[in-house]
């Protein structure tokens, strides 16, 4: 066993990429010109942004100078990792007992790929993203970061646009349904850097289901994930789209998300974040269209020494636009968690409806959790309320279970389960709502470290 | 034999005030008992403390259920020995629905008597829990509600009986199970628990008002006062109360 010594007190605070490494990255991907530029462009204006820091409004409660770049800058490369090393029960299907699709990445590397002939023959397209830049460039050159995350939003959505080394993209055309759900996986064997992006495009009148898996084998090493995902949900279109994320307990996780909604659209978005050390997610819903829903629904749990920082908007751009927020959490032990939140609208955007809620559970006095909730409204004729609530697990509950035979410990789990019922009751698909149900029930009972 | 839980002079605090002072009781399986009293007496106190509730310390006394120490029990270990409790006022757990709590609770004591046990089938709760529901003429859809929450006063202690018919109970306390129902509620909960009611089933009906005991027919009566039980006597005692209230109870024992 090699006993690793910390420098902690030169600890770098930046990763240490250069624009050679945006090159050499490029030209290993034999990647269009355009894309070349496009990364090239982007790692300019992440040279010119500061890293975020404490003194930023949105990184206030999120420090993480901890990070040790030198391990967790360097890109995670393929090893000869197959599929075989990617936990059975991450590459199952949790929606459905068929999936139209898997896409399976080990290390950044396509290591399965499928996609159903039906899919193919309505013209949907489910590939990786290195992919669909060479194969599908009017689809993607427009799309890719230039309409949902800018470049320009933060240091990390530059330096993703600069350096994203894998992705997935799915593209269903105007009056398509996908049937059956498309299931991506992103799996890491190794500590190091990922950048990895989903560009979803659903047109006009189409329809999708959509899983991501993120997650990681343990490793002492610090990991970066800097990722990027883009919902592009076309007028009267229907996303469902679920993400859940369970990297190791080393990995530092920040990413940029956001969907924009069209005209009478829907999209139901579900959120689930169990692993990393450290998480800072935007997750923005922009509703564009007159009439377009936007619902999120966020389950976290932290334990040991997890700080999760998830920040929300839901950006109402549109009149008689919905949008309905719930997240639901706990932490227990020293874990931190934060979520902030933001409901906005243009000015003059009547009749829109946005409402979000964040309940928390604390289980340990030395966790910490916050909750702000904010609105920005800019008319009158609107419906919006928000709320933040905290509680701790209740002896009375915990007592009458228990005064009907049932042990303490399965008691507060059942108490425990109440709790997050309400979010695991918006979740339409069975087998996420029992993999959240196992993660939380495994983060209950084992003990932090 | 039957179970028999047996109170011997029994004192209780609650945020270091004494309540109970000295309370001996003792009920076998088989017997019906009234506990009556004014309110403030230190009934309820006596129901919570027997499930072994945390706002109450014990400072005296010992109680013996099954031939062990009740008192160095947990609440669940109580309930797996055969004691119920039928709370006043049930508390709602959101996310728990009444099926799911009911067959853990069942599972709980199926894996307490043996570890290899893998609990009851699905199959055979639904059909136990609804003919335990039609007994008590519950909607069957109660079984999908969330435990007590939005349940109304009724409801809520027609839930108590029926954990109380599911669960089996050896010795059953009602804790003013009475208290808000209206005349139709309380006679379909008095007739449940006169279902229930047997030689395998000792009862103790702690009410203010005698008028549940003219459903449910105690054999022993006993009134309760500071803390202490004052008079102990037949079904003729709850009647005498009834007539004459509490004001002489006071006058006696003040």
């Amino acid at each position: 066993m090699v006993v690793r010594q910390r420098r902690r007190s030169n600890t770098p605070t930046t990763p240490s990429y250069t624009i050679e490494d945006v090159k050499a990255l490029s030209a290993a991907r034999g990647e269009p010109q355009w894309l070349r530029e496009s990364r090239l462009a982007a790692w300019e204006v992440y040279e010119d942004l500061p890293m975020p820091s404490l003194s930023d409004e949105d990184w206030r409660r999120t420090d993480y100078r901890h990070i040790r770049w030198e391990e967790a800058d360097k890109l995670v490369t393929p090893n000869g990792a197959t599929l075989d090393t990617v936990p059975v029960n991450r590459r199952e299907p949790l929606i459905g007992e068929q999936q139209g699709g898997l896409l399976v990445f080990v290390d950044g590397k396509i290591v399965h790929y499928e996609i159903a002939q039906e899919l193919v023959d309505a013209g949907i397209i489910f590939t990786d993203l290195s992919t669909a830049c060479r194969e599908h460039e009017e689809l993607v050159r427009y799309n890719l970061m230039t309409k949902a995350v800018l470049p320009g939003e933060g240091k990390f959505a530059a330096l993703h646009a600069a350096m994203w080394t894998h992705g997935a993209f799915l593209y269903v055309p105007a009056n398509t349904v996908a049937e059956l759900p498309l299931h991506v996986v992103m799996y890491n064997t190794h500590p190091g850097a990922s950048l990895g992006h989903m560009l979803v495009i659903v047109e006009e009148n189409a329809q999708a289901t959509m899983l991501v898996d993120y997650a990681s084998s343990d490793a002492q090493d610090h990991s970066a994930y800097i990722g990027a995902t883009e919902l592009l949900v076309g007028d009267a279109a229907n996303l469902r789209y679920v993400a859940l994320q369970d990297w190791n307990r080393e990995t530092f996780e920040f990413s940029h998300q956001r969907a924009r909604v069209g005209r009478d659209a829907n999209l139901d978005w579900i959120v689930g974040n169990m692993g990393g050390r450290l998480v800072k997610a935007y997750l923005e819903i922009e509703l564009d269209g007159k009439g377009s829903n936007g619902r999120m629904s966020g389950f976290f749990f932290a334990d040991g020494e997890q700080l999760f920082d998830l920040d929300t908007q839901q950006v109402h751009n549109a009149p008689l636009t919905v949008s309905d927020l719930l997240f639901k959490g706990a932490a227990k032990d020293t874990a931190r968690t934060v979520w902030q939140g933001m409901i906005k609208s243009l000015p003059n955007m009547q009749k829109i409806d946005g409402y979000q809620a964040s309940r928390n559970l604390l289980l340990s006095e030395d966790a910490r959790m916050d909750g702000i909730p904010g609105l920005e409204i800019e008319a009158d004729d609107v419906k919006c309320s928000h709320a933040a609530t905290f509680g701790t697990l209740e002896e009375e509950p915990v007592f009458y279970l228990m005064s009907r035979g049932i042990e303490r410990p399965t008691a507060e789990l059942m108490v425990i389960d109440g709790f997050f019922d309400e979010l695991l009751q918006r979740i339409p698909f069975e087998r996420v709502r029992e993999r959240l149900q196992a993660a939380m029930e495994t983060k209950i009972v084992g003990s932090a470290n | 034999m039957g179970s028999v839980l047996e109170i011997r002079n029994l004192h209780v605090s609650v945020e270091d005030k004494p309540i109970l002072r000295g309370v001996n009781l003792t009920i076998k399986q088989g017997e019906v008992h009234a506990l009556m009293g004014p309110n403030g007496s230190g009934k309820s106190t006596l129901a919570n403390v027997m499930l072994g509730h945390p706002a109450y310390q014990v400072t005296g006394g010992q109680v013996i259920f099954e031939g062990q120490d009740l008192l160095e029990m947990e609440a669940d270990e109580r309930s797996r020995a055969g004691l119920f409790l039928a709370f006043q006022y049930p508390v709602a757990i959101p996310g728990v629905t009444l099926a799911n709590f009911l067959r853990q609770a069942i599972n709980s004591r199926m894996k307490a008597a043996d570890p290899n046990s893998k609990g009851i089938s699905i199959p055979e709760f639904r059909r136990m829990l609804k003919s335990k529901m039609d007994f008590l003429q519950m909607d069957h859809s109660f079984a999908g509600r969330y435990l007590n929450d939005g349940f109304s006063g009724g409801e809520k202690k027609r839930a108590e009986i029926l954990q109380m018919a599911v669960l089996q109970a050896r010795i059953a306390i009602l804790d003013e199970t009475d208290s808000g129902l209206d005349i139709d509620a309380l006679r379909i909960v008095a007739e449940g628990v006169n279902k229930l009611r047997g030689p395998e089933m000792g009862i103790l009906v702690i009410t203010h008002y005698q008028r549940i005991l003219n459903y449910i027919k105690p054999e022993f009566v006993h009134v309760m006062f500071e803390g202490q039980i004052v008079e102990s006597g037949g079904a003729d005692l709850a009647l005498h109360l009834e007539e004459n209230g509490y004001d002489w109870v006071r006058e006696k024992h003040a």
